[in-house]
């Protein structure tokens, strides 16, 4: 499979390849991971603040059948397979964005898969805050909202930024999978090269893109989180 | 002043229900340092709780300078909070902001503005005696400066009452010391009574003025602190005054008169009264128990001296023992 993977045409033409197309297929996964994060941050996490404040023990207890049916949905979109999911939600693609193929669309199923998970990742992060803390709050005279906006979210920054990222390096994977469906960035070049037109060398390429992106959203992740923890003396 | 009716607080857990609290009336008048003081398990937390209605009674009222609290609705409740303020065994700072603005964030729930309440935190920073600390974040300092720096935010909104739940339990014994004195200054300077729940008795003895003793939910007895030193009477009480279990235990096997010497307070630890005893009335007294404390220049605490079985002996003993103030006598049998 790999024989002609270093022949002299192969590497000229991947060369050619990574200098016409890989510059924009990086920009197009970089995209599609970013706006797909934000918009997953955007419905996860008010998702993730109700699954922790609406708990019966919560600051803000919401009715049980509500939180069950939160709790289920979520459950329901983490267990459908993203390569079907995308599939299912093309019709809705069509009526968001117009059109169920092309990066632009691709970014749709990639939200819907990415939020219920960004939404757990946030409430594991709101539930290492220490109760006593909230209580704390509670004896100042804190409104429910007050102790969200004031206590829960700032200080989980660090443990928020660490989760994100995790949502990132994630979506990225998945934005990969999107090439099948027409999304555009290094899964397609990969996809379009290696699996359809046997020129691994090109699909190797695109994989330690990949990988680099990857490592590069890691460490900036990384990077924020501890900068930003006041509980370590700096 | 704070007046607390009948309360009793329930939990119920999957089984049964598990009683923390029952029936407590306790009266705190202005001003006061009042201990609530129990082993653990008691009901102190709750009970401090249920001031600021962080717990609901089951049943009874929490009465603050003739409001009944508990039946007041939540966002005037928060008002309330205001008021009644609370420091905690962990300091519970926010961790992710500067001291100052930790001191800052009650004023800023209450919607005071930005400049004024910097302003309130910098002039607290100063009772507390950490003005350089404004811009260091908790994890920076240590477990007393911390709990200054709750002390400070907790006096922000000016409250009328503040609620210290085990607030020098997590600290050594020095720095307990220091935390006190700041306490004991707040109460003084800024007229705040002061709630303190412990389960300490050092921390009874350094600073309060009254003290409850809560065992198993209930109020066992409550007064002065100085008369419960002297004279504890119930078990719970004699188990916190005398810590290290060294209850009175009177020998039955001797045949000997044995009177009990309550010091309520005595200016008698400069005085041998025991070895005067000896000398002015010829009366050898046998120590069979003795567990006295110094609070200030005075001695609390009570002994139990055996004497020969003479009538004569004992009054004579009685007497002269009584001529000392704050001294109190009775005489006790076997079986006491």
């Amino acid at each position: 499979m790999f024989d002609n993977i270093l022949s002299s045409e192969a590497i000229s033409e991947a060369l050619k390849i990574l200098v016409e197309e890989m510059p924009f297929g990086l920009w197009e996964t970089f995209y599609v991971t970013v706006v797909s994060t934000i918009a997953s941050v955007i419905i996860g996490l008010p998702l993730g603040v109700l699954l922790v404040a609406g708990e019966k023990d919560g600051i803000l207890p919401l009715p049980k059948a509500f939180m069950h049916i939160l709790n289920v949905l979520i459950n329901l979109l983490r267990s459908i397979p993203f390569l079907i999911l995308m599939i299912m939600v093309f019709p809705l693609a069509r009526l968001i964005v117009g059109t169920s193929v092309g990066t632009t669309a691709s970014i749709v199923p990639l939200v819907i898969a990415a939020f219920p998970f960004v939404a757990r990742l946030i409430e594991s992060s709101l539930r290492e805050i220490n109760p006593n803390i909230i209580e704390a709050a509670q004896s100042m005279g804190a409104s429910p909202f007050q102790i969200i906006t004031k206590v829960m979210l700032p200080e989980s920054v660090p443990s928020l930024i660490s989760n994100i990222t995790i949502a990132i390096t994630t979506i990225l994977g998945y934005t990969a999978m999107s090439g099948i469906i027409g999304g555009g960035g290094l899964g397609k070049i990969a996809i379009n090269y290696g699996y359809y037109r046997y020129k691994y060398l090109v699909m190797l390429i695109a994989v330690i893109l990949l990988i680099i992106l990857v490592q590069v959203f890691q460490s900036i992740g990384t990077y924020l989180a501890v900068k930003l923890d006041k509980r370590i003396k700096h | 002043m704070i007046e607390i009716k009948n309360l009793s607080k329930s939990f119920s857990t999957a089984d049964k229900q598990i009683s923390a609290l029952e029936n407590i009336n306790l009266t705190i008048q202005d001003g006061d340092i009042y201990g609530i003081i129990g082993m653990s398990g008691a009901g102190k937390s709750t009970l401090v709780r249920c001031i600021n209605m962080l717990e609901q009674p089951t049943e009874g009222s929490v009465i603050i300078d003739g409001q009944d609290i508990g039946t007041l609705k939540e966002t005037e409740l928060r008002k309330i909070r205001r008021n009644v303020t609370m420091i905690f065994q962990g300091f519970n700072l926010l961790m992710q902001r500067n001291c100052l603005d930790n001191i800052c964030f009650p004023l800023e729930l209450a919607g005071v503005k930005k400049s004024d309440a910097k302003k309130k935190a910098l002039e607290l920073l100063n009772i507390v005696e950490l003005p350089d600390k404004a811009n260091a974040y908790p994890a920076q300092l240590s477990g007393g400066q911390q709990q200054r720096i709750a002390i400070a935010r907790a006096l922000a909104t000016n409250p009328k009452v503040l609620l210290c739940d085990e607030a020098t339990s997590a600290l050594d014994p020095k720095t307990t010391h220091s935390i006190l004195e700041l306490i004991r200054d707040i109460n003084k300077r800024l007229k705040i009574t002061v709630i303190i729940i412990t389960h300490q008795m050092s921390v009874v003895e350094d600073i309060c003025t009254k003290v409850a003793i809560l065992d198993e939910g209930k109020i066992v007895e409550e007064g002065d602190v100085s008369a419960i030193f002297a004279n504890p009477k119930s078990n719970a009480a004699k188990r916190l005054v005398f810590p290290d279990g060294s209850n009175e235990v009177l020998l039955n096997d001797i045949k000997q008169r044995q009177l009990r010497v309550v010091f309520n307070g005595a200016l008698a630890a400069s005085e041998p009264l025991i070895t005067k005893m000896a000398i002015d009335e010829n009366i050898a007294a046998n120590i069979l128990y003795a567990s006295t404390r110094c609070i200030g220049e005075k001695v609390y605490g009570s002994m139990i001296l055996g004497f020969t079985d003479d009538d004569e002996i004992v009054s004579r003993a009685v007497n002269y023992l009584e001529k000392n103030n704050n001294i109190v006598i009775e005489e006790v049998n076997n079986n006491v």
